[in-house]
C-alpha cells in the first residue's frame, strides 16, 4: 500500500508571549546590548515555558485513498497538523513525507478579492488552491453551475451577498482535484441546502479514491464520511482507530474532562492574557436542585462560576447534542427584559431555561466568557447533562431516538 | 541545507505514475527564494497574483492609468518652479522640466513600488497564513504591477522629450539595463522590508520617512555633477544615482555616458538584490507563524 502521508516524530513548537511578534525597539536594544550574540546568531534559547508544542511527536501513516477524520478539543493540534502537511508552516521537529498535490480547504474564500469579478476570482482562487489554469478552464462551467452564480460572473465580488460569495468560494474548492484533500470545518458555511450539497460533494471526492484528511467538530459528519478516526490530545495522537471507535473514545474523554476541575483544563482559549476563567459549570433541575439530570418540560438552570467578575461581562452557552451538533446558542449579550442583575450571585452567572424543550438524551455545554469585545475564556464540554423524558405543555415528549433534538411548544387543529 | 528533498520512493514502482514525494522537515539556512524548480511549479499562481495586482490597481482608482503620469508630471511642475526657477539649481544645461521629469519617472516607480511592497505581506495575511506558495511572489507581484505604470510614464517621457526637440539617440539602448538595475534594487529592498514588516510592524512608519530621505540622496532635483569627486562616484553606492543619471543620459541623449556611476550602482544593486532576497529567504519559514 502506498502512503500519501507519512510522518515520523512530527512536531511544531510555537513561541508564546511577546517574543513571537516582537517590536523593533526591543530588537534594536537587544542587538545593542548583546552585539556579539546577535552577530553570532547564538542567542540564548528562551526558557522552556515560553514555548508551546502545538503538535508533538506525531508518527502516522495515511495510505492513498484513505479518508481520515481528525478529532479532538480546541488546541489539540488538529489544525496545526493540517498546516504542516499543507506546508503553510514548517515543522520544528521530525519529518513528514507527502506524496501528491495537497489541496487545503483550510478556509473557504481565502484570497477572494472584493474588487475582482466572480470570473476573475475563480481563476485567482483556483490558482491559490493549487489548480493549473488549464484545469480551472476545463471545470469552469461546473464550478459556476454548482455555485449558482451564472448571472453575476462579471460583477465584482464586493457586490455579492455573503451567501453568494461563500457558495462560489466553496464551489472552487470543491472542484479541486488534488491527490490529497485537507479539509478544516468548511462545511459549516452556507444555508442548509448548500451544506447538504457540499456534504454530498465531499462524499463523492472521498469515493473517487482520493485521500482526505478531515477536521471537524461535527462528529456526525466525521462518522458519515471517514473510515478512520485519529484522536489528538495536547498535540499527540491518543487514539487511531476506526472512526466510530475513535469518536466514542473522544466522547468518553470529553465527559471525563467535564467532571474534572475546570480550572485545571488546558484546552481553552485564549491561552494567555485572560482576566477571568470558568471555574465550574453545572446544569440542574430548578425544582429538585439535582445536578446533571434535568427533566424535559420543567425549568432547568445552567450555573456558571467564574474566577473574576469583570465589568460588562457576558456569557455565551452552546448546547450540543451527543453527535457534536449544536442545538441552541444562548447569549447574555443580547438582553431581554427578563434578565436581571443581582449582586448576591457573587461570581455566579445563572441561565434559566423555562420548560426545557430538549428531547431526552445526553447533551453538553460549551461556554464562553466575554467582556468588552474580548474573549476571556472559551471551553468546550464544560458540563454534561442528561435530559429525562417529560411533558411540554401537557404533551409527552417523543422517546429518545426521534428526529431532531428539540420539541416545540405547539398545538394542532384537526378536522372532526 | 536543502529545504525539501524530492525523491521517488522505491515503492513507486507498484502503481502507474506516482506523484513525487515531498519531504517536509525543519530547515536551516538558505534555498527557498532561489529554488527555481519550486518557483516554476507555482508559476500559475505567480501569474494570477500579478494579474490581480494589476487589475485591482487600475480598477479601484477613478483615474486609473492617469496616476502613472500625473504623479511625475505634477512633481516636475513643482520642482521646475521652485528648484529650477526660484532656487536656480543647475540642470546641466538641460531644460529643468526635462531634467527633473526623466529622473522622476524612475523615482516614482521606485518609491511607489517600495511602499506597496513593504506592506504587501501584511496586506496578504489571509493568503500567507492559509495557503502555501513561494512567498516571494507577493512582493514580486507588486513589482510586476508597477511595471505597467512604468511603461506608461516612460512613453509619456519619451513623447515629451521628442516634442521638446531632443532625440534620445543610441543611448536609449541602455534603458533596459538601467530598468533592470532599478528592478533589482526595488525587489531586494522591497522584499526585505516586506519581511521585516511581518516581524516589526513599525516598519510601515519607517518606510515613508526613509523614502523621503532617499529622495534627497538621489539626484532628482540636482545633478550629480554638483558634487565634487570622489563624492560623485561614492554617491553611486545608492543604486538610484546610477539609474537616475543613466535615465537622463539615455532618454535625453545628452552629455557623455555616466559609466562610472552606472558601474558602481549596478554592483550595488546586485548586492542589495541578493542581500534582500537572502534576508527574505532566512525569515520566510516563520511568516505564517508571526503574521
Amino acid at each position: 500500500m502506498s502512503m500519501a502521508i507519512e510522518t515520523q516524530g512530527l512536531g511544531k513548537r510555537y513561541t508564546l508571549g511577546l517574543h513571537s511578534s516582537g517590536n523593533l525597539r526591543e530588537a534594536v536594544a537587544g542587538a545593542a546590548r548583546r552585539p556579539l550574540q546577535t552577530i553570532g546568531r547564538r542567542r540564548r534559547r528562551a526558557d522552556s515555558h515560553d514555548h508551546l508544542w502545538a503538535l508533538r511527536d506525531v508518527s502516522i501513516e495515511i495510505a492513498d485513498g484513505e479518508v481520515v477524520g481528525l478529532i479532538g478539543h480546541n488546541g489539540a493540534g488538529k489544525s496545526t497538523f493540517l498546516k504542516l502537511i499543507s506546508r503553510i508552516t514548517e515543522p520544528s521537529a521530525g519529518w513528514a513525507e507527502v506524496t501528491g498535490r495537497t489541496g487545503s480547504l483550510l478556509e473557504v474564500g481565502t484570497g477572494f478579492h472584493p474588487e475582482l469579478t466572480g470570473r476573475e476570482n475563480v481563476f485567482l482562487n483556483g490558482a491559490i488552491l493549487g489548480m493549473r489554469r488549464s484545469e480551472i478552464r476545463r471545470r469552469f462551467d461546473e464550478i459556476v453551475e454548482f455555485a449558482e452564480v451564472e448571472r453575476f460572473l462579471d460583477t465584482p465580488v464586493k457586490r455579492y451577498s455573503s451567501g453568494m460569495s461563500v457558495r462560489l468560494a466553496f464551489s472552487v474548492a470543491a472542484h479541486l482535484e488534488p491527490e490529497i484533500l485537507l479539509v478544516d470545518e468548511v462545511l459549516a458555511v452556507g444555508d442548509a441546502s448548500f451544506q447538504r450539497r457540499s456534504l454530498a460533494r465531499m462524499g463523492e471526492v472521498a469515493k473517487e479514491g482520493r485521500t482526505v484528511v478531515f477536521v471537524s467538530h461535527n462528529l456526525a459528519i466525521i462518522r458519515a464520511l471517514c473510515e478512520r478516526g485519529v484522536l489528538l490530545e495536547n498535540g499527540g495522537v491518543v487514539v487511531d482507530a476506526p472512526a466510530d471507535e475513535a469518536i466514542d473514545e473522544y466522547l468518553r474523554r470529553l465527559e471525563r474532562s467535564a467532571s474534572d476541575d475546570l480550572l485545571a483544563r488546558t484546552d481553552r482559549k485564549p491561552k494567555t492574557g485572560s482576566e477571568s476563567r470558568v471555574r465550574r459549570v453545572a446544569v440542574c433541575d430548578d425544582a429538585s436542585g439535582q445536578s446533571d439530570v434535568v427533566v424535559a418540560g420543567r425549568t432547568a438552570k445552567v450555573v456558571v462560576e467564574v474566577t473574576e467578575v469583570l465589568p460588562d461581562m457576558h456569557c455565551r452557552l452552546i448546547l450540543v447534542n451527543s453527535l457534536g451538533q449544536p442545538v441552541a446558542s444562548l447569549n447574555s449579550e443580547v438582553d431581554s427584559p427578563q434578565d436581571t442583575r443581582d449582586a448576591e450571585l457573587g461570581r455566579r452567572i445563572e441561565c434559566e431555561l423555562k420548560s426545557l424543550p430538549l428531547l431526552p438524551g445526553r447533551y453538553r455545554v460549551d461556554v464562553r466568557i466575554e467582556a468588552r469585545e474580548k474573549t476571556h475564556d472559551s471551553l468546550q464540554a464544560a458540563a454534561y447533562f442528561d435530559v429525562e423524558p417529560g411533558v411540554l405543555s401537557g404533551r409527552p415528549m417523543p422517546p429518545q431516538g426521534s428526529d431532531g433534538d428539540v420539541m416545540l411548544d405547539h398545538a394542532w387543529r384537526l378536522p372532526g | 541545507m536543502e529545504q525539501m528533498t524530492a525523491s521517488q520512493p522505491a515503492r513507486a514502482a507498484e502503481t502507474a505514475p506516482r506523484p513525487e514525494t515531498i519531504r517536509l522537515q525543519p530547515t536551516r539556512g538558505f534555498g527557498r527564494v532561489l529554488a527555481p524548480r519550486e518557483l516554476w511549479r507555482y508559476r500559475d499562481l505567480a501569474f494570477q497574483i500579478a494579474a490581480r495586482d494589476i487589475t485591482v490597481r487600475y480598477r479601484q482608482t477613478a483615474l486609473g492609468a492617469a496616476w502613472a503620469v500625473l504623479q511625475p508630471v505634477g512633481f516636475m511642475l513643482v520642482f521646475t518652479l521652485f528648484f529650477g526657477n526660484l532656487a536656480g539649481i543647475s540642470s546641466n544645461g538641460l531644460p529643468y522640466a526635462l531634467f527633473s521629469l526623466s529622473g522622476l519617472v524612475a523615482w516614482t516607480f521606485f518609491s511607489t513600488v517600495l511602499t506597496l511592497a513593504a506592506d504587501s505581506l501584511v496586506v496578504n495575511t489571509a493568503l500567507v497564513s492559509k495557503i502555501y506558495f513561494p512567498r516571494i511572489f507577493i512582493p514580486a507581484g507588486v513589482l510586476a504591477a508597477g511595471l505597467v505604470d512604468l511603461a506608461i510614464s516612460l512613453t509619456i517621457l519619451l513623447a515629451v522629450v521628442l516634442i521638446w526637440g531632443y532625440a534620445p539617440g543610441i543611448a536609449i539602448l541602455a534603458l533596459p539595463l538601467l530598468i533592470a538595475m532599478m528592478l533589482a534594487t526595488t525587489l531586494g529592498v522591497g522584499s526585505a522590508l516586506a519581511a521585516l514588516n511581518v516581524r516589526y510592524r513599525d516598519i510601515r512608519y519607517v518606510v515613508p520617512f526613509a523614502i523621503q530621505m532617499w529622495l534627497f540622496l538621489t539626484p532628482i532635483v540636482y545633478p550629480t555633477s554638483s558634487l565634487s569627486q570622489p563624492w560623485q562616484t561614492i554617491s553611486a553606492i545608492n543604486p538610484m544615482v546610477g539609474v537616475v543619471e543613466g535615465f537622463r543620459w539615455s532618454t535625453l541623449g545628452s552629455g557623455s555616458a555616466p559609466l562610472d556611476l552606472i558601474g558602481v550602482s549596478a554592483l550595488s544593486a546586485l548586492v542589495l538584490l541578493f542581500a534582500g532576497l537572502a534576508y527574505f529567504d532566512r525569515v520566510e519559514r516563520s511568516f505564517a507563524d508571526l503574521i
